[in-house]
């Protein structure tokens, strides 16, 4: 090593020391602690005890555990296709050179803003089943049909469709991210195809979609990480409880009730693992299925 | 001849009236869609003025009447507003500071000192993305209570200080390797340290990124549930979002009114801040989308 090399090797590792540090402190311990507080009977209010694999066998039986991640995978699965098709053909409706785009946007954008407490909160007196405003519209609607608009947050069944609907609401910042990805797809692609003769469909097919891709596969990463986690939306609307049933006993929120309501924060620890695994497996095999898929403009 | 004439024109004028009635479709069905996404905000202001017991009628009633503004001073009592406004605000801008300065350091290591393992050290801090919270929650949860932080701020803000956010530190460095090379060159020959190109030079070149950061990780303060969940016991220690939820739990029978005042009130601050940088947030949104 000469002389400068030395020099900024230590320059280098003083200008990222606070992230060295920040990687000790905040990842590195806390992730070595987190696979031994797993394999331990750990309350934090006691020192740990080593119980082996105890938990994740407790895990494999726990019938609310079981449920948790079903309803966490229902939600992911439902909302995700939704919010990305959606977000998709807003963007698309968005780059057609319409008049006001930029006011569109924003009003598209402005929800996704809401702190998740306020969205709640709100969307909790919308689908209320006396005073709400949505049951008054839907009723008024399907009323003529003999149907009932559903009870939405008092029901098993709609409960989660219900989340997945305000979900929808923080579209926003989807549309945003599509859209800019579809400004920068060259107009000269668009001529071509013109001159050829291709129709709209066709050329979103052949032209938009494939240079979309890595946009899309950007964001359905994100949205599933995303997704898995859903936390505050379900607590605040069930304070906590996850209810009715426990048909919004999302597994993060199971998680943190373990953790933080019945101390026991080593059988956390298990879950917690279990959820990091089932994310990265999900994303290698997106990361897979994506090699065939997206296509990278200029590598 | 003539016949081609009017073939061609009428061709011209097909396209022309196609294009017309499509922008017109492609109008309606935004407006629709803004009408739709617009409504539970105009619901929440519009609730947020009426009586009590015009919230309860049915059918509903569009607007308030009588507007009742009092039910903006009843709910910044109801919940202690100013209070927990304050707190948002002690968390958000200490941490808002902390993750700029040190994401800004971080990123300048990993970006404009060439030095052996730097791609290594930075694949690590790529990493450590993929880690969900929930994994280190309660380790940290723990740590924390040995230096007795639990139900202060200091778990909320000071990790940012350290870095923690490998995202920002990567937006950052994406930025950082954009500014021309000869520009640290030119400072160096003319005597000025790394420091020194650091703070005159690229810091300076990078304000909008820098801002983009700082907005982002405001909003993150203004919006976390889980952070102040965890990690806040008292009252009046609490954030705006977890004293909402709190006092929204704690009532029963709810006087609606009051609640949506009270989340006006909490969404209006970033609503309002939205319009001011909205270039800024834009562009954030763009950048960390599309180079991620």
């Amino acid at each position: 090593m000469t002389n400068r090399e030395r020099r900024n090797l230590r320059t280098g590792l003083l200008f990222i020391l606070p992230w060295i540090l920040g990687f000790a402190m905040f990842i590195a311990y806390p992730l070595g602690a987190s696979v031994y507080f797993s394999l331990c009977d750990y309350s934090v209010l006691k020192p740990p005890v080593y119980v082996g694999s105890a938990n994740y066998e407790e895990l494999a039986t726990d019938p609310v555990f079981w449920q948790s991640m079903g309803n966490t995978f229902f939600f992911a699965a439902i909302f995700l296709p939704l919010a990305t098709a959606l977000a998709i053909a807003l963007a698309l409706l968005l780059n057609t050179g319409v008049r006001g785009m930029t006011i569109y946007r924003t009003i598209f954008f402005l929800p996704s803003l809401t702190p998740m407490v306020a969205l709640g909160i709100l969307w909790m007196w919308m689908l209320n089943g006396e005073y709400g405003v949505v049951n008054h519209a839907l009723n008024y609607l399907l009323r003529p049909f003999g149907v009932e608009a559903p009870t939405w947050l008092q029901s098993t069944t709609w409960a989660k469709p219900a989340i997945v609907l305000m979900s929808l609401w923080g579209v926003g910042y989807a549309v945003v991210i599509y859209l800019a990805a579809l400004q920068d797809v060259p107009v000269q692609l668009y001529e071509a195809a013109d001159l050829d003769g291709a129709r709209w469909s066709s050329k979103i097919w052949h032209i938009t979609l494939p240079l979309l891709s890595p946009a899309i596969f950007f964001n359905v990463v994100m949205g599933l990480i995303t997704a898995l986690q859903i936390f505050a939306l379900p607590y605040v609307l069930t304070n906590g409880a996850g209810g009715p049933g426990r048909s919004t006993t999302f597994y993060t929120m199971y998680l943190y009730n373990c953790a933080f309501r019945y101390l026991r924060m080593g059988y956390a620890c298990a879950m917690a693992w279990i959820l990091f695994l089932i994310i990265l497996g999900l994303t290698l095999i997106i990361h897979r299925a994506s090699r065939r898929h997206v296509f990278y403009a200029g590598g | 001849m003539p016949a081609v004439d009017d073939a061609k024109s009428n061709r011209a004028f097909a396209g022309k009236r196609r294009t017309a009635a499509s922008s017109l479709a492609i109008h309606v069905v935004l407006l629709c869609v803004s009408l739709l996404f617009l409504f539970p905000l105009a619901w929440m202001i519009s609730t947020s003025l009426k009586p009590l017991d015009q919230t309860m009628r049915m059918p509903p009633e569009w607007l308030p009447d009588p507007i009742q503004w009092k039910n903006y001073v009843e709910a910044v009592h109801y919940i202690p507003f100013f209070t927990y406004a304050r707190n948002t605000l002690i968390i958000a801008v200490l941490g808002t500071l902390g993750t700029v300065l040190s994401s800004a350091i971080v990123a300048y290591g990993f970006s404009r000192v060439e030095w052996k393992g730097r791609n290594t050290a930075f694949i690590v801090l790529l990493a450590t993305m993929m880690v969900p919270f929930p994994v280190t929650m309660v380790p940290m949860y723990a740590v924390f209570r040995l230096l007795h932080w639990i139900g202060t701020y200091r778990p909320l803000w000071v990790p940012a200080w350290f870095g923690a956010s490998a995202f920002n530190v990567f937006l950052l460095r994406q930025f950082f390797l954009t500014i021309p090379r000869d520009l640290s060159d030119a400072a160096c020959i003319d005597g000025c340290s790394e420091v020194g190109i650091f703070w005159r030079v690229v810091a300076p070149l990078s304000r909008p990124a820098l801002a983009v950061i700082a907005l982002f990780h405001f909003l993150y303060c203004w919006n976390d549930f889980l952070g102040p969940l965890i990690y806040l016991i008292n009252q009046d220690t609490f954030t705006l979002a977890l004293g909402l939820q709190f006092y929204q739990s704690r009532q029963g029978g709810t006087p609606w009114n009051l609640l949506m005042a009270a989340s006006t009130l909490v969404v209006t601050p970033i609503i309002a801040l939205f319009f001011f940088t909205q270039r800024t947030f834009i562009q954030g949104i763009t950048m960390s989308g599309l180079k991620g």
